[in-house]
């Protein structure tokens, strides 16, 4: 089976054009001991085969259409409207490249240019790329950058140990080849400890905003002493949050990450998801990726272009700030859509609803016998950790016979939080859904 | 027609989508953490839905036209892999799941893993990166790895072929290595000569595009990978055009130590107008341990009534993660749909039917223009966008007045060694009739270009947009439609 439609006459017209007799004639510069190997794969299956061994692989997964999910940590299920499924399988947008030819590629231009408008509106932000892989990569993009920004001579960098750990660790994979200090979330430091650490060989200062396990913290003149020793600041944020919060731009934030799978991205296991990049116009000649820009025509008509392109890698090559050709286009358009449907007060709407529902969790939660404990202080946004009384592979073993997809394990990576788990709460759990993981909960105490 | 922006279309006070009213009792909001002002659109879900739409039919698309951009195989993408990736067990599954709660996904990755190792014939393969770009990292990370892990300090240069794609180099820097260009023979293969006298105990690796971005087999190819690893060094294969590959020769086979795949171009995950790909990334023995991770091991074999059991493990040592999670899973079912669908007989196919088309086109467009290499050539081929005697005419001109004839244009200028070059890739899901309409535009093209240049200097005409002032948008940089708050400065 395949999707090639030549009939065998057509083969041969088109062997006779080349001058040759066979397709096998074609691979002559292969050197022929390895030419023409077997492949063992599988017999080849009709549609309706494909789509029922699929179906089998899937419905081997707890997912949450048919378990009430409590897990975030990086990735949130939050409601996808209608519609934007429905753009997003437009063949127009799913089956087009890069826009390299701009007159060709005007609606994929325009719909980043409007994606690139609305996180910076969210961020408080004047300048956003076209999208990185992931939260994480985007992370680790702006490290380079910070570096970049101080020309190479400032080489360390401050985490905040409250960043999610698997974009602390991507960080470390990306710059493993240079020489650069990764300081701050060795121990559980304070912002004040980080804060002390700054000095003239410091490239930026990044923080979690709301944390990894939740919590807001007060960030105010943090910048301005980031700022007086001459490093950037970097926000690593929750985008449904900032339906509510501050903007980082406000905050006096230099580069602004995040993950943007909660813009109406599906779970999908990891990925795709989009990882937003947005920073101050000072800095907008360092951004690494694809920029879409305004400008005209021949006409004088108003039309949308890729720009900046001379820091890319396929002009600049090996002195390129980062590697990055494919993005995640597709992703960036569908939050775009998901953000225009919100719109500024569907986006709030959310950002309340995870506010209050997991306030409610927390409260009810706080209301058991002593054997729960919230570790999240207080503001904390849609997450906060919890200590169980036993470990919380048994917790989630228990949960799941009633139903309920409980909290990520914290200690599988951070042993100090050995026994808690951090419970996610969004629009799609309902006061039913919590009940019931309270009920559970109780029911798992001191046993 | 041009589109408003969805700002323009905002009205203060309009509401879009609607959210379930709180059933639970409100705790206050914390009011000195809220923002004031949130400049995100206001309009309705019809308005959503008609901008949307018609800004999709200002794009041109593998849906809607032949799309020959040379090194980005832009074949057709099957609408079986869009609704399998959408089934709610894999759309709806949290990628932090427990091993128990998500056998099946791990299933899939597993048989994608060894599906991906046979057909470039290595031992390991990553699902892990996101896109090509990644997997090249996290191969010369791997190659710095080894050689660290041998206490074999001193290499510190990785040779890349002046035909390379840009992000080879950019690669190479990203990793801290020196990226040092190899010239190509007058034939397009690399040129032993300079291979040789640049092979010593400072270089760490090559990273060689097969075929290469000229479309050829290089027909050195052996005595290229001996003369590297002679002097120590591992050889990268950029897969990028492995759709040229499979079932012809294994990459393994010919002596590499490690490849990345395109899953979005030879697997056909879709394109997304830019994204999201896959790069996953195979290799041999010798590089296994220092693979990225997590990746799926089968951890218990099936029993008499037991399933065999699957979890994700990070190698012993790894370079790391490269993202959050383990890769982009959706490209990962689409592209295990597309395997289950070719399984061995039609996956050989693709490869001999897209270097027939490519060779069909070359050999009916080499009276029209000039074809630098001229000779039976893999996926794609390049020509030369130029006349002699007619100077004022560029590939860029040819490449425009293709769209007035309903065609995406081929890939502009790149390989950088080639002067005006075109990149042609027609990919195996074209048929004959599509290449015959190509090839009668290009000979027409070729002819207007003698006689009435002006048609193509002043294309695209049949469109509604023109040629783009690209000097303005980075002159005057307009980045954002709405205008940001000035905060005042903090320090």
């Amino acid at each position: 089976m395949s999707y090639v439609p030549h009939t065998e006459t057509e083969r041969q017209q088109m062997l006779a054009t080349i001058g040759v007799s066979a397709v096998e004639d074609l691979f002559g510069a292969v050197p022929a001991r390895h030419r023409f190997p077997t492949l063992d794969l599988p017999d080849p299956l009709s549609e309706l085969e494909v789509q029922a061994e699929l179906l089998s692989l899937s419905e081997a997964n707890d997912h949450g259409q048919d378990f009430a999910l409590f897990r975030g940590g990086g990735a949130w299920h939050h409601y996808i409207p209608s519609a934007l499924g429905h753009m997003l399988l437009r063949g127009e947008f799913l089956t087009a490249y890069t826009p390299y030819q701009p007159e060709l590629s005007q609606g994929t231009l325009q719909a980043i240019f409007e994606y690139q408008s609305m996180i910076c509106a969210l961020t408080g932000m004047d300048a956003a790329n076209a999208s990185h892989y992931d939260g994480a990569t985007s992370f680790a993009e702006a490290v380079s950058m910070a570096v970049d920004v101080g020309r190479g001579r400032r080489n360390k960098i401050l985490f905040s140990p409250w960043i999610n750990p698997q974009y602390r660790d991507v960080a470390r994979t990306y710059h493993q080849g240079r020489d650069l200090l990764f300081r701050g979330d060795e121990s559980a430091s304070t912002l004040s400890d980080l804060v002390g650490q700054l000095d003239n060989n410091t490239a930026m200062l990044a923080v979690a905003y709301p944390d990894f396990i939740g919590h807001i913290a007060d960030f105010q003149g943090l910048a301005q002493k980031v700022h007086e020793a001459g490093a950037l600041l970097v926000f690593v944020v929750n985008p449904v949050a900032l339906g509510l919060l501050k903007s980082p731009g406000e905050l006096g934030a230099d580069i602004v990450v995040g993950e943007g799978q909660p813009l109406g991205i599906p779970l999908s296991f990891g990925g795709p998801y989009v990882g937003f990049f947005a920073t101050r116009t000072r800095l907008v000649r360092k951004i690494a990726g694809r920029i879409v820009g305004e400008t005209v025509d021949e006409d004088g008509r108003r039309a949308w272009v890729m720009t900046l392109r001379p820091r890319e890698q396929d002009i600049r090559r090996e002195k390129a700030s980062s590697n990055i050709c494919t993005n995640q286009g597709l992703m960036a358009l569908a939050a775009a859509v998901y953000l225009a449907l919100m719109g500024k007060q569907g986006l709030r709407q959310v950002a309340e609803l995870c506010w209050h529902k997991a306030h409610y969790a927390a409260a009810q939660i706080a209301a058991l016998e002593e054997d729960y404990q919230i570790i999240t202080r207080p503001p904390f946004f849609h997450e906060f950790a919890l200590r169980c009384p036993r470990p919380v592979s048994d917790m989630n073993a228990a949960l799941r016979e009633r139903g309920i997809i409980g909290g990520h394990d914290l200690g599988t990576e951070d042993p100090r939080l050995r026994d808690c788990m951090l419970l996610a709460f969004t629009e799609m759990n309902s006061r039913e859904e919590i009940d019931a993981l309270v009920a559970g909960l109780r029911e798992l105490q001191g046993s | 027609m041009s589109e408003a922006t969805i700002y323009e279309k905002s009205v203060s006070g309009r509401l879009g989508a609607r959210l379930p009213v709180c059933d639970v009792p409100e705790t206050p909001l914390p009011q000195e953490l809220l923002r004031r002002e949130l400049d995100l659109p206001e309009v309705s879900e019809l308005q959503v839905v008609r901008h949307f739409t018609r800004l999709s039919r200002r794009n041109f698309s593998i849906d809607t036209g032949f799309y020959p951009l040379g090194s980005c195989t832009m074949k057709y993408n099957p609408r079986l892999n869009e609704d399998v990736a959408r089934l709610p067990g894999f759309a709806a599954l949290h990628p932090r799941s427990d091993e128990e709660s998500s056998q099946g996904a791990l299933e899939l990755m597993h048989r994608l893993q060894g599906w991906l190792a046979e057909i470039s014939g290595f031992a390991r393969v990553t699902l892990m990166p996101a896109a090509g770009a990644q997997g090249e990292l996290a191969g010369i990370l791997m190659i710095r790895r080894y050689h660290e892990r041998r206490g074999d300090s001193q290499r510190r240069r990785i040779l890349v072929p002046d035909s390379a794609h840009g992000t080879n180099p950019a690669t190479v820097t990203m990793a801290g290595y020196e990226s040092v260009e190899l010239p190509s023979d007058g034939e397009g293969n690399v040129d032993l000569h300079s291979l040789r006298a640049a092979c010593d105990e400072t270089v760490a690796g090559m990273m060689i595009t097969v075929p290469s971005t000229l479309g050829l087999f290089d027909v050195n190819i052996q005595e290229i990978v001996d003369a590297v690893h002679g002097c120590g060094g591992l050889m990268y294969m950029d897969g990028a055009n492995m759709n040229a590959l499979m079932g012809i020769v294994k990459p393994g086979d010919l002596g590499f130590d490690v490849m990345h795949y395109n899953l979005h171009k030879t697997f056909s995950t879709p394109h997304g107008g830019g994204g999201p790909g896959c790069g996953a990334v195979a290799v041999n023995d010798r590089l296994a341990p220092f693979l990225p991770g997590p990746n799926v091991e089968l951890v218990a074999q099936a029993g008499a009534d037991m399933p065999a059991r699957y979890g994700l493990r990070m190698p012993p040592q790894s370079i790391g993660r490269l993202k959050a999670f383990h890769g982009n899973f959706g490209m990962h079912v689409r592209a295990c749909a597309y395997i289950l669908f070719h399984g061995d007989r039609g996956i050989r196919e693709i490869s001999r039917h897209a270097v027939l088309n490519a060779n069909y086109l070359r050999a009916s467009l080499q009276r029209s223009f000039k074809i630098p290499y001229p000779r039976i050539c893999a996926h794609e081929f390049v020509i030369e966008g130029r006349f002699e005697g007619i100077e004022e005419v560029h590939a860029l001109d040819i490449s425009k007045r293709l769209m007035d004839y309903g065609f995406h244009p081929p890939t502009n200028y790149f390989p950088l060694i080639v002067p005006e070059a075109l990149l042609i890739e027609p990919t195996e899901t074209e048929d004959k009739a599509t290449l015959d309409d190509f090839i009668a535009a290009m000979r027409h093209i070729a002819q207007e270009a003698r006689e009435d240049p002006g048609l193509l200097l002043s294309a695209p005409r049949t469109l509604d947009i023109s040629r783009l002032d690209e000097v303005r948008a980075a002159r005057q940089l307009m980045l954002c439609c709405v205008p940001i708050p000035d905060w005042p400065a903090q320090g």
